[in-house]
């Protein structure tokens, strides 16, 4: 239970996905412009990763391992959670026309947002059992939402700012965002596996 | 047409630089270039799947349905970054263990299926080809960039961990360790941006 606790604390926090270990960094400068695209987009993508992990993790442990076929691990991984957008997709086209609308081309390309596969490796690498990494993927996919959610507010902002013309789009945001991981270095040390 | 291949390849380079120009492949070009070394260990091994990738879905264009080609593409991919991953993994443990996760992470780098999808799919063997080199090395010149930045004024040195390890400093110099932190990582990329952004601008090819 403690380590639940702390797994969770950890990967929203102390070593937040997206400021810390670089994962889903592209649809973090892609999406956050803003605020109500960036809850739609961490909505989507803690709901992918946590269904993912939850499905590799049994390929791996219940088929590629007894089977001693782990080399094609990256193979189904990735298949698998190309699956698991595509579900998404259709779910929220009847769901939620609007919110599909609003996320665009960036639904299909979860697939290519490196958090979900680092989740999915990571959890496997790691050695968590089934319900370890569930929580490690909804911590993770927490952790993204959250500072997608912070960098909109941050860039609906600076878009009423003079910023000089070289600096103007990426630049800028990525400045801010180590800013950001700046202020978040802070947790650093604070929990530990 | 020898012109149009040279064209391919620096096209990937400068004009469509992935790194300065289109801004792809952002996760492992921050993540890994804390030095030189795993900077240019990751470029080459992107050059690698890029190059072969491009190679194999451009000759089975016509063989790949419209409906089903993002899969493929992946599957395609996805063989060729376990093939990389295996050879780092038996010849250079240290840099594999170094560049971590980030290795079978190459499957959802932007650029490899961004150049599947606008070019290899479309266009011949040959020009897909060095349009994969091209875009490869692009990559791999923006991850030398970044981490020769970080390794200067994170560490002091120049190409450490190697034979070739320069110390710039002299030993009373104390590294500026925000440049080896992730937060440095961040904020030497955008000051990089502008700065090409400037150069871009100055030779009007914007």
């Amino acid at each position: 239970m403690e380590k639940l606790i702390s797994i969770l604390f950890i990967y929203i926090l102390v070593d937040n996905f997206v400021l810390q270990r670089f994962f889903g960094i592209c649809p973090f400068l892609g999406v956050s412009r803003k605020m109500e695209t960036a809850m739609g987009m961490g909505m989507a993508v803690v709901f992918v990763i946590t269904i993912s992990t939850l499905v590799t993790w049994l390929i791996h442990y219940q088929i590629l391992v007894p089977l001693e076929l782990e080399f094609l691990q990256l193979v189904t991984f990735i298949l698998v959670i190309a699956g698991m957008v595509q579900l998404v997709e259709t779910f929220l086209r009847k769901a939620s026309p609007t919110l599909y609308q609003g996320l665009g081309i960036y639904l299909p390309l979860i697939t290519t947002n490196c958090a979900v596969l680092a989740v999915a490796l990571l959890a496997v690498r790691q050695g968590f059992t089934l319900l370890e990494s569930v929580i490690f993927g909804i911590a993770a996919s927490l952790g993204f939402w959250m500072a997608l959610v912070i960098m909109s507010g941050i860039r609906e902002r600076l878009e009423l700012a003079r910023v000089p013309a070289p600096l103007r789009g990426t630049a800028i945001t990525l400045i801010t965002a180590g800013i950001l991981s700046l202020a978040f270095m802070g947790f650093r040390g604070m929990l530990t596996l | 047409m020898k012109n149009s291949y040279l064209a391919d390849i620096t096209r990937g380079i400068f004009q469509e630089n992935p790194t300065f120009r289109l801004v792809l492949g952002m996760c492992p070009t921050l993540a890994v270039t804390v030095l030189l070394k795993n900077g240019l260990g990751m470029g080459l091994a992107v050059v690698a799947v890029l190059t072969c990738s491009n190679l194999v879905i451009s000759s089975l264009r016509r063989f790949i349905p419209e409906q089903v080609r993002i899969p493929c593409y992946i599957v395609i991919i996805a063989t060729f970054v376990t093939i990389v991953e295996m050879v780092l993994q038996a010849f250079v443990p240290t840099l594999y263990a170094a560049l971590g996760v980030f290795v079978p992470l190459i499957v959802v780098n932007c650029i490899i299926l961004g150049r599947a999808e606008a070019f290899a799919g479309k266009q011949p063997v040959l020009r897909s080809l060095c349009d994969g080199i091209g875009s490869g090395l692009g990559f791999t010149l923006g991850l030398l960039l970044l981490s020769l930045v970080r390794e200067i004024f994170g560490n002091g040195t120049i190409l450490a961990e190697t034979n070739y390890a320069v110390q710039l400093f002299g030993l009373n110099f104390e590294p500026m360790r925000l440049f080896a932190q992730p937060a440095g990582a961040f904020i030497a990329l955008g000051l990089l941006l502008a700065l090409t952004n400037m150069i871009f601008k100055r030779l009007q090819i914007d």
